[in-house]
């Protein structure tokens, strides 16, 4: 046996260099061909997920025109005839993600500042590995933490009727995307080689204008791809919403109504949808709109970074 | 003795009015003793060309007059560093104002990654030059100092990283020159240049060094003759720690070393 290998070994040294470097170059074809068979895989699933929701959801605009279901201000799927206007759901979406956008960026990036540019080592290696734990958070127990803690708060502070309210589960879900936006960015800002900052102190630049005027727009990419992670979270999250939200089918005017986002109003009804039915189709369409949604802010941010990078690199 | 080493004619006198003297320097990374002892005087408006080999303590002496040493942990300096008769070490000196008028160019280019006017307006920026006229002033005074104006004066908004290396090593000098510093340190600012981009770098120190003070390390031997007034010539002990063993004008230096030591190493590489 350890003959055997020896022998091979000795094989393998006497092989002349070209013919190890078609060897070699077969090894990576192997890789080459399994790296792309996983990219199309993912493709393929995509377009299943795409065609299912078009499929099912599709077809509720045969029923309701396009502009009355993303105009119409009334969700009575029940009432005879339904009315199927999901305006209500689309604006809470829109004021949940905006306030928790609101307070997660800001926060996010200054800690991911603080973690990488100003911490000791000591505090940072602590401190990270528990951030991302966070990130696995379940959200029901999320949503219990919102409904027995921050309701309450946020119902005395702003004087409101009932606590739950789009502010509420935006404040959540700002901690819940917070992990994410904050782990990422500091692997953006850590990133930044050392001869910027070196070369800005050089300059007689402080701490702080090195780390906002170099060190945060060398890591731009990075902060953004955290971003738009935390905002992608933000809109999909539904477990919190569905918790914290209110639940009231009215087009909220103010975040600090109750209200019920896209994620909350697909995962209530579709319990009691008959499957195929005019309010299953609607669901579908809604859960393809939120689709669409993620998309569409994942393609602004790739949009933003290919301009900032034709712009700057080389 | 004779070292196969060009001269060029210099400066006729040094001129003696010191600008940075340094008074019994030990600095110590933690427990390990980089620079011993080290008492050296570095004139105005001259070059100095610190050399030595690898390890000696160039870069860490050179890295005292800006205290950029203060940004590694463990550091420890005893002694004095006097700038204009004012020890900067002192517990009440402002370091961004000593950097202000100890400006740095480093090793490897290191453009931040903006356009070529943003980082050459960096420094003024930061120290409250915020009218756009004004600093299109600077910008375009500091990059024909820096004999860069008529190869990028038309592309300012361009990425400084799309420049060559030269372009982009004279474009941290002018990012230096813009905040209109007294002395400029280099740290080996031609290694990553080929000999046409190293030529022009030391034309450009030459003028420069009309106006300002500068100090420079560098393993081109040709390049401290070449380029300097005075050099000074580093040695490791046993210890590996770095001590000065001779310095002086650079002629002096390197046609008649007072130090066998630096007889070796000048003759060892080219004699
Ligand atoms: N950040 C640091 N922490 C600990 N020791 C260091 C640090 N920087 C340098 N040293 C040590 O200090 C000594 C001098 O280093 P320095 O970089 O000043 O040498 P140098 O003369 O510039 O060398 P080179 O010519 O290779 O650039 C070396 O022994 C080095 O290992
Ligand atoms: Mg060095």
């Amino acid at each position: 046996m350890k003959q055997k290998q020896r022998d091979s070994d000795a094989q393998a040294a006497a092989v002349p260099a070209n013919e190890l470097g078609r060897r070699w170059r077969l090894g990576e074809k192997f890789i080459e061909s399994w790296i792309y068979l996983a990219g199309l895989l993912t493709i393929v699933v995509l377009l299943g997920i795409i065609i299912l929701l078009i499929k099912e959801g599709l077809p509720i605009f045969f029923d309701t025109p396009p502009w009355e279901f993303f105009f119409g201000t009334k969700w009575y799927p029940v009432s005879e005839p339904p009315t199927f206007g999901i305006m209500p759901f689309f604006v809470a979406t829109l004021w949940v993600t905006i306030v928790a956008t609101a307070i997660s960026v800001p926060i996010g990036i200054a800690c991911a500042a603080c973690l990488s540019e100003v911490a000791p080592e000591k505090v940072r290696e602590t401190v990270k590995p528990v951030i991302e734990l966070l990130a696995g958070f379940p959200s029901v127990v999320m949503g219990f933490i919102g409904l027995m803690l921050l309701s309450p708060l946020v119902q005395s502070v702003f004087h409101l009727p009932t606590g739950l309210s789009g502010l509420t589960a935006g404040i959540m879900l700002a901690f819940m995307s917070l992990p994410i936006i904050i782990s990422v960015s500091e692997d953006a800002l850590r990133a930044v080689p050392d001869e910027f900052r070196q070369a800005s102190y050089a300059l007689g630049a402080t701490k702080w204008e090195t780390i906002w005027h170099v060190c945060i727009p060398a890591a731009l990419s990075g902060i953004t791809a955290a971003v738009m992670l935390g905002v992608g979270r933000a809109i999909g999250e539904t477990m919190t919403v569905l918790m914290v939200a209110g639940g009231a089918l009215a087009v909220p005017v103010s975040p600090t109504e109750p209200m019920m986002p896209m994620t909350a109003a697909i995962a209530s009804g579709i319990g009691n949808a008959v499957r195929g039915g005019l309010q299953y189709q609607a669901l579908f369409a809604i859960g393809l709109i939120l689709f669409i949604l993620t998309l569409a802010v994942n393609l602004i941010a790739d949009r933003v970074l290919e301009r900032q990078k034709r712009k700057f690199q080389r | 003795m004779n070292v196969n080493l060009e001269i060029p004619e210099k400066k006729e006198t040094i001129n003696d009015e010191v600008r940075i003297s340094v008074r019994d320097l030990n600095l110590y990374y933690g427990d390990f003793q980089a620079l011993r002892n080290m008492t050296l005087d570095i004139p105005e408006n001259a070059i100095t060309a610190i050399i030595g080999p690898s390890g000696c303590g160039k870069s860490t002496f050179l890295r005292l007059f800006n205290r950029m040493n203060d940004l590694i942990t463990g550091v420890r300096v005893e002694g004095i560093v006097e700038l204009d008769g004012v020890n900067i070490y002192d517990r009440d000196i402002d370091v961004v104002e000593l950097r202000k008028k100890v400006g740095m160019v480093f090793q490897k280019p290191n453009p931040f990654p903006m356009s070529i006017f943003e980082n050459v307006a960096f420094g003024p920026k930061r120290h409250g030059r915020k009218n756009r006229v004004e600093l299109e002033d600077i910008v375009e005074k500091s990059l024909k100092q820096a004999a860069l104006w008529d190869e990028v004066s038309d592309k300012l908004g361009q990425s400084a990283l799309a420049l060559s290396g030269g372009q982009q090593q004279r474009l941290c000098i002018a990012r230096v020159l813009a905040v209109e510093p007294e002395v400029i340190l280099m740290d080996e600012p031609c290694s990553a240049l080929d000999p046409i981009a190293t030529l022009r770098i030391e034309d450009l120190m030459r003028e420069l060094s009309k106006n300002y003070t500068i100090v420079i390390v560098t393993h081109n031997m040709q390049q401290a003759a070449r380029a300097s007034d005075m050099s000074a010539f580093f040695m490791m002990e046993e210890d590996r720690a770095g001590v000065l063993v001779e310095w002086g004008a650079t002629e002096k230096v390197f046609t008649n070393p007072q130090d066998k030591r630096t007889e070796d190493y000048i003759t060892g590489r080219f004699g």
